[in-house]
């Protein structure tokens, strides 16, 4: 077990978290993924909430309506790179702390996080079940009219994760890591291949 | 509709919900038994903790009867027709429904996006989705295949017509650089379908068909199952690892399936599946009766 996170989260601890370190998140985020993006940078629609200080997550869930709540039957990340267009720009307006997704994200992003003070964390993708077993409370939904998946869900989760830093507010991104040494054994290994035919 | 075929209504669509349920909730066996295979070759880092958090996510899916995962996807079924069974139309028909039932019992997520309008469509239908492909063969069942299409998965498939003289080695780079450049954000560790054909798209519909091999059967031709292998090793050797956090096993498996070419192409398609590979193998005997293969039910 990591160390549990309280949201909204502080510059504070947000600088106290290494890429690396396993983390859980305890308390209000949002669910945000392309269209909430494009709608709110690109349309140039507010936001309905203020999200200083706490975390948006990278997904679409399953969800169904009991009477007159909404059921979180299923909820894990999405791709993340694909909001790697928009999330300099979403980091540095809304103020959000701590950003996760699934399958890291690039560099635009990791400037976000060392200039404006943010995280960014993996949790497991394809793991919707056990995310959904952390939702304690789906408080509300903005933007239905989006989708399901990808409305803007607010959600009360209780020990969310593990999830994995992978992009610190100093700018460290392990994603690239990787990234970049499964690049460099691809071209040895094709050229490898080449000599030897 | 007679009373007759509203039995045989009501028969085909119980039967295909019940499989698409089983199939958003739980892996069948032989994925499954990959990833056990996969967390023991791991020797720490992430990966260990990433298996971990997958194993406890599939036996809270079936026990509290979740999608597995909340990516459903778009689905495809793949379904060899018996000449003999005697529900065919019927089956055929069913199918729309049962998916818009599922998808309002909360199994699987409304994905389907209209191109034409850009508006999510609620139930999971939409123009020629769920996508059926249907092949005549001998016998008197109906064999349904479905495999759920998922977002994130779906993003690395590609395909592309090679030169002759770039031969396998031309193919093996082409596969690797697909697998590098898009493969972490598509929840490995992946099955990979491999397709080789005349054309582009013949390339792609049988790299789909690869992933629906039971995962690990190998190619029955020595020179394919070599190039499996191959492809495994290579692929592996990447170390994206688990979620693209590190580790020894990057694919749980390479599937090649291929079709004559021609002799101035090599066409060769990609298609990957995240390591929750959501298939499924149902048949439907001609009294109605069924059994889903993929999942020992």
């Amino acid at each position: 077990m990591g160390r549990v996170i309280h949201l909204p989260t502080s510059e504070e601890e947000v600088l106290s978290l290494k890429v690396g370190e396993v983390i859980y998140v305890t308390g209000l985020l949002v669910t945000a993924r392309d269209a909430v993006h494009a709608r709110f940078l690109v349309e140039g629609v507010p936001l309905p909430l203020n999200l200083r200080g706490l975390a948006i997550l990278h997904a679409g869930p399953v969800m169904v309506k009991s009477g007159s709540k909404w059921v979180c039957r299923s909820i894990g990340p999405t791709t993340s790179m694909r909001m790697e267009y928009y999330e300099y720009e979403f980091i540095e307006k809304t103020g959000v702390k701590v950003v996760i997704g699934k399958g890291g994200m690039g560099s635009k992003t990791a400037e976000a996080c060392k200039k404006f003070k943010a995280v960014y964390a993996v949790f497991p993708g394809g793991c919707g079940a056990l995310g959904a077993e952390a939702v304690e409370e789906v408080v509300g939904v903005e933007w239905l009219d989006l989708g399901i998946p990808e409305a803007l869900w607010i959600l009360k989760v209780n020990e969310l994760g593990p999830l994995v830093v992978t992009i610190d507010a100093y700018g460290n991104n392990l994603t690239e890591l990787v990234k970049n040494s499964a690049k460099a054994r691809a071209s040895s290994i094709i050229n490898q291949l080449k000599r030897s035919t | 509709m007679a009373s007759a075929s509203r039995e045989v209504h009501g028969r085909l669509i119980e039967a295909l919900k019940s499989f698409i349920s089983i199939v958003s909730t739980r892996l069948p066996d032989d994925v499954l038994k990959a990833l056990r295979k996969a967390y023991e070759a791991e020797v720490g880092g992430y990966a260990r903790l990433v298996y971990q958090a997958v194993f406890k996510n599939l036996e809270i899916a079936i026990a509290k009867s979740v999608p597995l995962c909340q990516d459903t996807g778009v689905l495809e079924f793949f379904i060899e027709l018996g000449r003999s069974f005697p529900f065919s139309i019927e089956l055929l028909k069913a199918i729309g429904e049962a998916v818009a039932e599922a998808t309002e019992e909360g199994f699987l997520r409304p994905n389907v996006v209209d191109p034409a309008t850009e508006r999510n469509t609620g139930n999971n239908l939409g123009p020629r989705i769920p996508w059926i492909e249907t092949t005549l063969v001998s016998g008197d069942h109906a064999d349904v295949y479905l495999y759920m299409a998922g977002g994130g998965s779906s993003r690395p498939g590609s395909a592309r017509v090679l030169d002759p003289a770039q031969g396998l080695e031309g193919l093996l780079e082409y596969v690797v650089n697909t697998v590098v450049e898009y493969g972490i954000h598509a929840c490995p560790p992946l099955v990979v379908g491999v397709g080789i054909g005349p054309t582009a798209e013949v390339a792609a519909s049988l790299s789909k068909r690869a992933l629906l091999r039971p995962v690990g059967l190998r190619s029955p031709i020595p020179r394919m199952a070599e190039l499996e292998e191959k492809l495994e090793r290579v692929l592996d050797e990447l170390g994206i690892g688990p979620q693209g956090l590190g580790g020894k096993k990057t694919v749980l498996a390479v599937h090649v399936e291929y079709a004559g070419r021609h002799p101035a192409t090599l066409a060769v398609g990609v298609s990957t599946s995240c390591w929750a590979l959501r298939r499924g193998h149902l048949r439907i005997f001609p009294d109605l009766t069924y059994r889903v293969l993929s999942h020992g039910v």
